[in-house]
């Protein structure tokens, strides 16, 4: 791997209260790689996203970023390292309309886009800004929920099925916005169930199982490795 | 004499008056009980108990320190505020994530402490406390004679439940507030500091407690247990206009009020529980409450 890993995970074991959910993830992602974890329903993938960004406290190992060591921070400090994180269930506010669905994430480093710009990446919230969030479409909340992070400067993004449950069209449109981002030298981690959808954006993949990465490799190697792929993951 | 439906047009009129003024504490009261809980999961028992502390402060402040009626407005709610930071740093945030049972066993034992030390300190009969000279005295509407101070109260308390409003469903840090309601966890990972936002909105609920306390000197005695009796029919308000709203535990705190200084001319033997049958009757038809999201 030519980048120098940004974001690195150890070893990481996780727990919803007695039940032992991770036992001993280790992955990374190097600055501007775009690295897809994929896996069968119930593998761990939401947790580790979770424990990554503090949401689940219950957790051990290492976790860092750049140089910073994310487990010994506070849950509200750690996206002022510079993470965004997009949740699986999406976490658009009800009480909040679009426009302040989007401006609730604070600033965490300069250079994050700007509203207009956000606009312009995705025309509809637009037109939609006064609504409530959640009486968007689930494709628009989508858009939304990565768009809210854009705005803080965060360059290494956690997107949790950013497809889950979308019409064709719109997984579409979510394809192009990844790849712009990525173009734009976003460091991205993608949780996957579509496989065929993350196959034409990650630069590498890690298959999770049982809450661990049992594989891994690069996109140049996806045709080699078809078979065993099916075998993980079912399909 | 004038009459409508067979009652003295004055003492109709008088009442609605009262019932504006008691809905003006039920609405100070209520509103910040439905905050706290909306962002604490507390029901915060205590708040009669600090509405009570806001007034004796007011009172304390002019006895030992000259400090006036104008100055005790702003000064009240702080002190107070501080007060529910202390609080919520030192008891409230140990309980967090448990079941809101402790907390109100808690906030109740709470209390019990501070009404016993006030009563242990001045007694149980009630001290006066002026009004302040601007506002005495009153003014012939024609139709009614209004009392200045209690036409005050009115005001003061709309102009301070607009602004409460304003701060919560229009301003960013009212975003935070909202989306730390819904969803605490996700709105810490995006970086905001959801325990400080905590501490700040029990703080900001229990000085406008201390507010009504204040406003109320001059009007009710300022005594230990001018709390305990209001608090209860607060509940009831809180109940009725649905728990976590904040323009429903505005507006109920004012219907409520009126309608129960209607019930005190039509017929009084109900009034002292008709808040009672409305919140019976709400819980019963809707029990999410008039304005509640219902989930
Ligand atoms: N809130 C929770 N409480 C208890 N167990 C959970 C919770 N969320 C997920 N789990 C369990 O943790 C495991 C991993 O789940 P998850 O990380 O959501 O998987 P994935 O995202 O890969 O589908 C599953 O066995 C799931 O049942
Ligand atoms: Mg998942």
């Amino acid at each position: 791997m030519a980048a120098r890993p940004l974001l690195e995970v150890r070893d990481l074991e996780a727990w919803y209260g007695e039940s032992h959910v991770l036992h001993g993830v280790t992955l990374s992602v190097g600055e501007g790689e775009t690295v897809t974890l994929i896996g069968r329903n119930g593998a761990g993938k939401t947790t580790t996203l979770r424990a990554i960004v503090g949401i689940l406290r219950k957790r051990k190992g290492v976790i860092r970023l750049g140089d910073r060591d994310l487990m010994a921070l506070a849950a509200h400090r750690v996206a002022r390292a510079g993470l965004g994180y997009v949740p699986e269930e999406r976490g658009i506010f009800a009480s909040l309309n679009v426009e302040e669905n989007l401006l609730l994430p604070p600033h965490v480093a300069d250079g994050g886009m700007s509203v207009e710009d956000i606009y312009r990446l995705f025309p509809n919230l637009l037109e939609r800004r006064k609504s409530p969030g959640t009486k968007l479409s689930g494709g628009e909340q989508q858009m939304l929920a990565i768009a809210r992070i854009l705005r803080t400067g965060a360059r290494v993004l956690l997107l949790d099925e950013p497809t889950e449950g979308l019409a064709p069209v719109i997984v579409q449109r979510i394809g192009e916005v990844i790849r712009t981002l990525k173009s734009l030298g976003y460091t991205i981690l993608l949780v996957e169930q579509n496989f065929r959808f993350a196959a034409k954006l990650a630069d590498r993949f890690y298959v999770m199982e049982d809450g661990k990465v049992i594989d891994g490799f690069r996109a140049d190697e996806l045709s080699a490795k078809s078979e065993v792929l099916h075998a993980y993951l079912g399909v | 004499m004038t009459t409508i439906f067979g009652v003295p047009a004055a003492a109709l009129y008088g009442q609605i008056l009262i019932g504006l003024i008691n809905g003006s504490f039920y609405a100070l009261l209520s509103l910040g009980l439905a905050v706290i809980f909306g962002l604490l999961n507390v029901i915060n028992f205590a708040h009669g108990a600090l509405y009570m502390l806001g007034a004796f402060t007011a009172w304390l402040g002019l006895q030992y320190f000259g400090l006036n009626y104008w100055a005790a407005l702003v000064v009240v709610p702080i002190v107070v505020g501080l007060f529910g930071i202390v609080i919520e740093r030192l008891a409230l945030r140990r309980i967090s994530g448990l079941d809101p049972l402790y907390g109100l066993l808690l906030t109740f034992g709470l209390t019990l402490v501070i009404e016993g030390l006030f009563r242990y300190w001045y007694g149980s009969s009630g001290q006066p406390y002026a009004p302040p000279p601007q506002l005495t005295g009153g003014v012939n509407l024609g139709f009614m004679f209004l009392p200045i101070y209690r036409g005050w109260v009115v005001i003061a308390s709309v102009i301070v439940c607009f602004a409460t409003w304003y701060v919560i469903e229009r301003t960013r840090l009212g975003a935070y507030l909202r989306a730390a309601t819904e969803n605490p966890a996700l709105v810490k990972a995006f970086g905001i500091n959801v325990p400080l936002l905590i501490t700040l909105t029990y703080a900001g609920g229990v000085a406008l407690a201390g507010f009504a306390g204040v406003l109320a000197a001059p009007i009710y005695q300022v005594s230990p247990l001018m709390g305990s009796n209001l608090i209860i029919v607060v509940f009831a308000v809180v109940v009725v206009g649905g728990m976590g709203s904040i323009l429903g535990a505005i507006v109920t705190g004012y219907l409520l009020g009126v309608l129960e200084g209607l019930t005190k001319v039509f017929y009084p033997p109900a009034s002292a529980i008709v808040i009672f049958v409305v919140m019976a009757v709400v819980l019963l038809v809707r029990p999410a409450g008039l304005f509640g999201r219902g989930d």
